[in-house]
């Protein structure tokens, strides 16, 4: 463990370039992957809190349990999908770090859409009758909650964030783990781990930790000056 | 409305991250030649020569070959000899070449409980680890190795994995993570040298078993077949095999060393 | 900010004030033998009463006596059960809802700052985008917030809030303002600058429905006074007969401050 530390200061304090290229690929497509899973599951997560229509509450119990999609699986139906074999495959997206947004996509989405559903679905409870009073539309409603629950939702889009950084599975096969194209910070310890380079692989693995903490620490920075009394 | 914008935004987001027109090809390779450093040897001199740069995807020969059915890959460099001849005759590949050898041998702890280190050959020692029943861990993942491993045990008329499984253990991995777990267990296990050679954690373990003839570990080079599968970069791929294949190719396959020791040795037989 | 107008005073510039809204105006809105009833309890019976334009009506009664059902069925958040409710002596439509806004006793601001709370009201109610920012000043003079505009809403005093509610209210141009308890739990000061907003609405030509248990109150500022108990209505009157002459044992023995059971 020792050596493991001491790799990691090695490898920050070295400022390797090789590590720069890796931890910044992971940060472009896991931020990338929450940013699109956002996108699409925001939207679907207030509707299936404020909306009441056939099939919700399947959609509900659905996305629940993709929450827990293993990360392998996703990888794996991506890469069916993007296979030259696949449907998609004349694209010639597999092994590209644009396979692996959409495979950590496919892992974040089901995420923010549950756990959005329940913060939205307990602020649409307070604001329910004054927003039907004021005679609101659907897409009225939802963007308002959206925006009054950006603070909680900042911490359901770190949660997703989690996952798409820590996740190997996924990106491993859709990625394909190729030296400078898309090799990220958890391939990149899982092959140090095969080399039985195991002080490299734990090095790494603080390093990304670290990198968790400050995207955490920049995150509810903010969510600290949007806390306190002043907006605009 | 609103899902036109997200598109739009979606799309913008992604745009960036599209490959850059470069030219390269994407082999799907053994592990074990990519874990022991020789394509970071090789492919620099190879891109240097001819523009190409080469993408490998380090997996099982098994899924190399699976991968490679499906059309994902350029070119295979894989170890398992039956196999790559039936991918060339199901129309996968182009052709199957000989390209270098190293070999296999059995590692396990220092103090040798089944006294491997006087065994008389692969057969005998494998007899030995089943009558002592000390802890051989499998790849158990259908790679080149897997099957190399279950053919030695045929050929010593042993059938372990059918066995109650006590001493026999599957670990589903890869070379480096099944290693790992002989050495966590002190258990033996069969790897191919580059493998053992340039590995990390090698703990108390050493090589037991090593120099029979049925150790072996030929090597092939495939070219995916265009016809089956139209997206191959068929011109840039063979370009990179020819390579291989030359003079120059296999001078540098000899030339690549890790702690002073030479892990492959080219084979190649000029047909043409 | 002036003092409360006298009741006088307001009344002489009621004619100029009053009905002088459009055509598309919702008033007069009346209810004609409306219950409510959910799951087999019913919640009100046979309510007829009229809301006319230019007159504050006060709904009164005791707790659960159907006071604030009412404004929720004016509103059209709810549907009776039982009878009819009509928009300008027709039926009820969603132009005519849209003419209406409500103020609830515990007024949900967002989690915005006040300016940004009427900000949003503005734009759901369709103010056209080149008159927001005249209107937003406005509204924030009108409630005396200028100094607090780019505070968080959620942190203003009870009474801040039920001023920036009133004129988030406001800010719909309504012809009907409904008011539920808008004083319940303020010391007088705040509760005289509400009674001036209410005021103010009115001279902005918004009828104002108030419901209230301050009997004080509803002898400031009523003209009409609706009283309700167990969901039937068994006094509309004008203030002054309902104060000086109340017409049943329930509604004096309410004045005189003695316990309905």
């Amino acid at each position: 463990m020792g050596d493991a530390i001491a790799e990691a200061f090695r490898l920050i304090a070295v400022g390797d370039a090789a590590l720069w290229e890796i931890v910044s690929l992971s940060l472009r497509v896991s931020l990338t992957a929450v940013a699109l899973a956002c996108l699409l599951g925001l939207p679907l997560g207030a509707l299936l809190a404020i909306a009441r229509f056939p099939g919700r509450s399947v959609l509900i119990v659905a996305t629940n349990s993709l929450m827990g999609l293993p990360p392998v699986l996703a990888g794996l139906l991506v890469y069916l999908l993007l296979s030259r074999a696949g449907p998609l495959g004349p694209l010639e997206l597999l092994y590209t770090p644009t396979a692996m947004i959409i495979a950590q996509t496919v892992l974040v989405t089901p995420i923010i859409v549950a756990l959005s559903r329940q913060v939205i679905a307990d602020m649409h409870q307070e604001y329910d009758e004054q927003l039907r009073s004021m005679g609101i539309t659907t897409t009225g409603a939802v963007l308002t909650l959206l925006y009054d629950a950006r603070l909680s939702l900042l911490t359901v889009a770190l949660a997703g964030f989690g996952r798409a950084a820590a996740e190997v599975g996924a990106v491993m096969m859709v990625g394909g783990n190729i030296n400078h194209v898309t090799r990220v910070m958890t391939t990149t310890i899982a092959l140090e781990t095969s080399k039985g380079n195991l002080a490299i692989a734990v090095g790494l693995g603080l390093v990304l930790m670290l990198i968790a903490l400050t995207v955490n620490g920049a995150l509810m920075a903010l969510r600290g000056t949007q806390g306190v009394a002043r907006h605009v | 409305m609103i899902g036109r914008a997200l598109l739009v935004l979606g799309l913008a987001l992604l745009a960036p991250l599209a490959v850059a027109d470069e030219r390269f090809i994407v082999v799907q390779s053994t592990t074990s030649t990519d874990n022991s450093g020789l394509y970071e040897w090789l492919l620099p001199q190879f891109t240097a020569e001819s523009g190409i740069g080469v993408r490998v995807v380090a997996v099982g020969t098994g899924q190399a070959l699976r991968n490679a059915r499906n059309g994902d890959g350029d070119v295979l460099i894989v170890h398992a000899r039956a196999a790559e001849e039936a991918f060339v005759a199901e129309g996968h590949g182009v052709k199957r070449h000989d390209l270098m050898v190293n070999d296999f041998v059995i590692v396990g702890p220092r103090a040798d409980p089944a006294g491997l280190l006087e065994s008389g050959g692969v057969n005998d020692a494998l007899k030995r680890i089943a009558e002592a029943s000390v802890i051989f861990v499998s790849r158990g993942d259908d790679s080149g190795t897997h099957k190399k491993e279950l053919a030695l045990w045929r050929a010593a008329g042993l059938d372990p994995a059918s066995g109650d499984g006590g001493w026999y253990r599957e670990s589903g991995s890869g070379m480096g993570a099944t290693l790992n777990i002989a050495i966590g267990m002190d258990a033996h296990t069969l790897t191919d040298r580059a493998t053992w050679v340039s590995f990390g954690n090698k703990g108390d373990h050493l090589v037991l078993v090593e120099g029979d003839t049925a150790l072996q570990n030929p090597y092939g080079v495939i070219l995916v077949n265009p016809e089956t599968h139209p997206g191959v970069r068929a011109r840039d791929g063979q370009i990179f095999i020819d390579w291989l294949l030359s003079p120059k190719g296999q001078a540098a396959i000899s030339g690549f060393r890790v702690y002073g020791q030479q892990l492959f040795f080219p084979n190649a037989r000029r047909t043409n | 900010m002036s003092e409360t107008i006298a009741t006088s005073d307001r009344r002489a510039l009621a004619p100029t004030l009053g009905p002088a809204r459009g055509p598309d105006s919702v008033l007069p809105v009346a209810m004609d033998g409306v219950g409510y009833t959910v799951d087999g309890t019913t919640l009100l019976e046979d309510v007829s009463l009229r809301i006319r334009p230019g007159r504050l009506t006060a709904i009164m009664g005791a707790n659960g006596a159907g006071k604030t059902l009412c404004l929720r069925l004016i509103q059209g958040l709810l549907h009776p059960t039982a009878g009819t409710l009509s928009h300008a002596s027709g039926p009820v439509s969603l132009a005519g809802r849209r003419r209406i806004a409500t103020v609830f006793q515990r007024p949900v601001l967002l989690r915005r700052s006040v300016a940004a709370n009427l900000r949003h009201a503005l734009k759901i109610y369709g103010v056209p985008r080149v008159e927001r920012a005249a209107m937003l000043s406005d509204l924030l003079d009108l409630a005396g917030l200028r100094a607090l505009a780019h505070r968080s809403a959620r942190v203003l005093s009870s009474g801040e809030q039920q001023r920036l509610s009133i004129v988030r209210a406001l800010a719909a141009d309504p012809d009907l303002l409904l008011l539920d308890e808008p004083t319940a739990n303020l010391d007088p000061y705040a509760t005289r600058m509400i009674e001036t907003l209410i005021r103010q609405a009115e001279a902005r030509g918004a009828t104002v429905v108030l419901v209230t248990h301050d009997v004080g109150q509803a002898r400031r500022l009523a003209d009409d006074v609706i009283f309700l108990n167990r969901g039937r209505v068994t006094e509309q009157t004008p203030a002054g007969t309902f104060f000086d002459r109340p017409q049943t044992a329930e509604a004096a023995a309410y004045l005189a401050g003695r316990l309905l059971l």
